[in-house]
């Protein structure tokens, strides 16, 4: 498991990985807010979480049709089918790594993009603990999406399609507890909430992204 | 480990392609897949490596005992000879190269990417990992594609070698590769439509 | 007839051609009950109740929005049953049919949210309100949009089947929770709306005489609705089900059979 963990890693770190690519993307989408909104400074620091939200979910949206696809087309998918290693326990690795090269550089890079649009000041820790908490669900849950289209051609508007409207909850919940934490208000509710969304898919959601794996494998 | 596969029926694409297929594969024996193309020589052997169910019939002999290799030799471009080799090595849980770079002259090419080989040397690789699953039963699709005469003699001792020490395998190919064991020829085992006015039967 | 012989010949209507004997029987029932009931209750609700008097004529789009949105919802429950029963059972049937009810949810959410935002207009003074109630049913269009272009988006049927099978038990789980997600990010301007609560929804609760007025056309107009939807589930599965077998014979006739 270890392994998986350790190829998916270093693939995503040497030349051609796309290492940094989400998170060159985040930025750029921060940058164009003011342009689209206007640059007064009141403005954007209301609308500061709900931006770094959708922005730290899109990057992640982009960078999941890589995830399998790759290992798909290579044929390192069938081979994994056939190792000792359970589906499920790949699937699971698979978004760790995901999680960890695209989820974990975003929820470090949101305080300095806070700055670009003027965050209020406690919001800064409430943003970084809900994308902290958030990201991994949104990397479980594109896990299951790009399964669910690995085998197809042009596969990449469609994950979109089927995934975010499976990310709905996290979102909700997520920026709730970063607009709250910026206003200063009460953030435990939609906190547990978020936590518990973010539980439940990486205990429950790996079985049917292995299966679906499975039956696109066929 | 015994393989025995008793009135096999497979489907490619919801489609019936083979049916009433029986053999055995006894330890230290290899059996030489034939048929024309499109028979459905690939499928059978992703049924066998359990990578799809099959229509009827019975695979005895554990799944876990397979190792299979496709069209496709899973590796990645951007990782050297060793660093995919290992990979593998250490997901089938067993620890040494060294005799897969050996029996397949790769030791030269150890730190060279994997994205810089030539598609012959990509195909060493790809058969070289066969050796490092540690497991006894092959399943090799065309593995000869792409290599030249003294890479196919190469790989043709590798298996020799296998089946040697009481590994067996299930090879589809064109060419003789002067292995001990017999041919299986699945051209008589293509399946017949079933009735028309049977409307399941029409309808799978 | 012992209840296990009666849930095997139930089973029995998951063989293609029985289910197409059967439906082409049973059809014509169903498109004149519908009709017959829609065009009783539209035609008793748009003309012979009296208007509001807080909400004045407007109330009368309840006998299409309140029928369509709770078929919207009814229709992605029945793909769910289907897409377990194709799951556990391997009935074509099954597959085809919640394949089949798709885009009939598609209509009827956007249905229920057009006749929503025409409703919402005189009574809160906007075409759009990201209430909860309607940003769920916006939700679940998205859901429906998603599920049908996976159907069309996979060559192999039972592959097909298969993932968008997964899709709907995963979704359903996700739907649920964002419509929660939706109440507590919005507590809205909706009408706690309940067909058994007919008076609250046209705000006339303290004259029963007057809400029954309304509560009966519009369950003749329910009625009418699911009758529909169960008519045009059953004429859309028996087209599908023609489809696959043309597809089927194309591909025998490829291999050469």
């Amino acid at each position: 498991m270890i392994a998986l963990l350790l190829r998916d890693l270093k693939l995503a770190f040497r030349a051609g990985g796309g290492f940094g690519l989400g998170l060159a993307f985040f930025l750029i989408v921060t940058v164009m807010v003011p342009f689209a909104v206007g640059p007064q400074s009141s403005l954007l620091s209301t609308i500061a979480p709900g931006v770094l939200w959708l922005g730290a979910l899109l990057a992640c949206l982009l960078s999941l049709d890589r995830l399998l696809a790759l290992d798909w087309e290579d044929g390192s998918l069938d081979l994994l089918a056939t190792a000792p290693l359970p589906l499920e326990a790949a699937v699971s690795i698979k978004a760790l790594a995901h999680w960890l090269t695209t989820g974990l550089p975003l929820v470090l890079a949101a305080p300095f993009l806070g700055v670009l649009l003027n965050l209020p000041v406690p919001g800064f820790f409430w943003l970084v603990m809900s994308l902290l908490i958030g990201t991994p669900a949104m990397s479980v849950i594109g896990t299951f999406g790009a399964a669910l289209t690995v085998g197809l051609k042009r596969g990449g508007l469609l994950l979109s399609l089927l995934v975010l409207p499976l990310y709905v909850p996290t979102l909700i919940f997520g920026a709730e507890v970063a607009r709250r934490g910026a206003t200063g208000m009460e953030t435990q509710t939609p906190l547990l909430m978020l936590a518990g969304i973010t539980a439940a898919t990486i205990a429950l959601l790996p079985f049917a992204s292995a299966a679906v794996l499975r039956i696109n494998l066929r | 480990m015994t393989l025995t596969v008793t009135d096999l029926a497979i489907t490619r694409g919801g489609v019936p392609v083979l049916e009433g297929l029986s053999f055995e594969l006894r330890p230290g024996r290899a059996i030489i897949l034939r048929g024309p193309n499109g028979i459905g020589k690939t499928t059978l052997l992703r049924t066998l490596a359990g990578l799809q169910p099959p229509l009827e019939g019975h695979i005895d002999g554990a799944e876990d005992q397979i190792a299979y290799a496709s069209h496709s030799d899973g590796l990645k471009p951007t990782l050297t000879v060793t660093e995919n080799l290992t990979f593998w090595a250490s997901v089938f849980g067993t620890s040494s190269i060294q005799p897969a770079l050996n029996a397949f002259a790769l030791n030269e090419l150890a730190d060279r990417h994997a994205g810089n080989l030539s598609a012959g040397q990509k195909r060493r690789l790809g058969l070289a990992r066969m050796l490092v699953t540690g497991r006894p039963i092959w399943m090799l699709d065309e593995p000869t594609v792409s290599l030249d005469r003294h890479a196919v003699q190469m790989f043709a001792d590798a298996v020799r070698a296998h089946l040697g020490q009481g590994g067996s395998a299930l090879i589809a190919t064109h060419i003789d590769l002067g292995l001990d064991g017999e041919v299986l020829d699945v051209g008589s085992n293509k399946a017949k439509p079933k009735p028309i006015d049977d409307f399941d039967g029409g309808f799978l | 007839m012992s209840i296990a012989a009666k849930a095997n010949a139930l089973w029995e209507y998951a063989n293609p051609r029985k289910f197409l004997a059967t439906s082409e029987r049973v059809l014509p029932f169903f498109w004149v009950a519908s009709i017959a009931c829609i065009v009783v209750g539209l035609v008793w609700g748009f003309f012979f109740t009296p208007d509001d008097y807080k909400q004045g004529s407007t109330v009368k789009i309840i006998y299409l929005h309140v029928p369509t949105a709770l078929m919207a919802i009814n229709c992605w429950l029945m793909m769910l049953v289907t897409s377990l029963v194709w799951l556990v059972r391997r009935h074509h049937v099954s597959a085809l049919a919640a394949r089949a009810a798709a885009p009939i949810g598609i209509v009827m959410t956007l249905i229920a949210l057009v006749t929503g935002a025409i409703w919402g207009q005189p009574m809160w003074g906007t075409w759009w309100e990201w209430d909860p109630r309607l940003t769920s049913f916006l939700i679940l269009f998205l859901f429906y949009l998603g599920y049908v272009a996976l159907w069309e988006a996979i060559e192999d049927p039972d592959t097909a089947a298969d993932l968008t099978s997964v899709l709907c038990l995963v979704g359903s789980v996700f739907a649920l929770l964002s419509r929660y997600a939706v109440n507590f990010w919005n507590q809205g301007l909706h009408q706690g709306a309940s067909v058994m609560r007919a008076g609250a929804i046209t705000g006339t609760d303290t004259e029963e005489k007057v809400s029954n007025v309304f509560f009966y056309p519009l369950m003749i107009c329910i009625i009418g609705f699911v009758l529909l939807f169960i008519a045009l589930v059953l004429y859309r599965t028996g087209t599908e089900i023609r489809a696959r077998r043309i597809k089927a014979l194309l591909a025998r006739e490829r291999v050469g059979g």
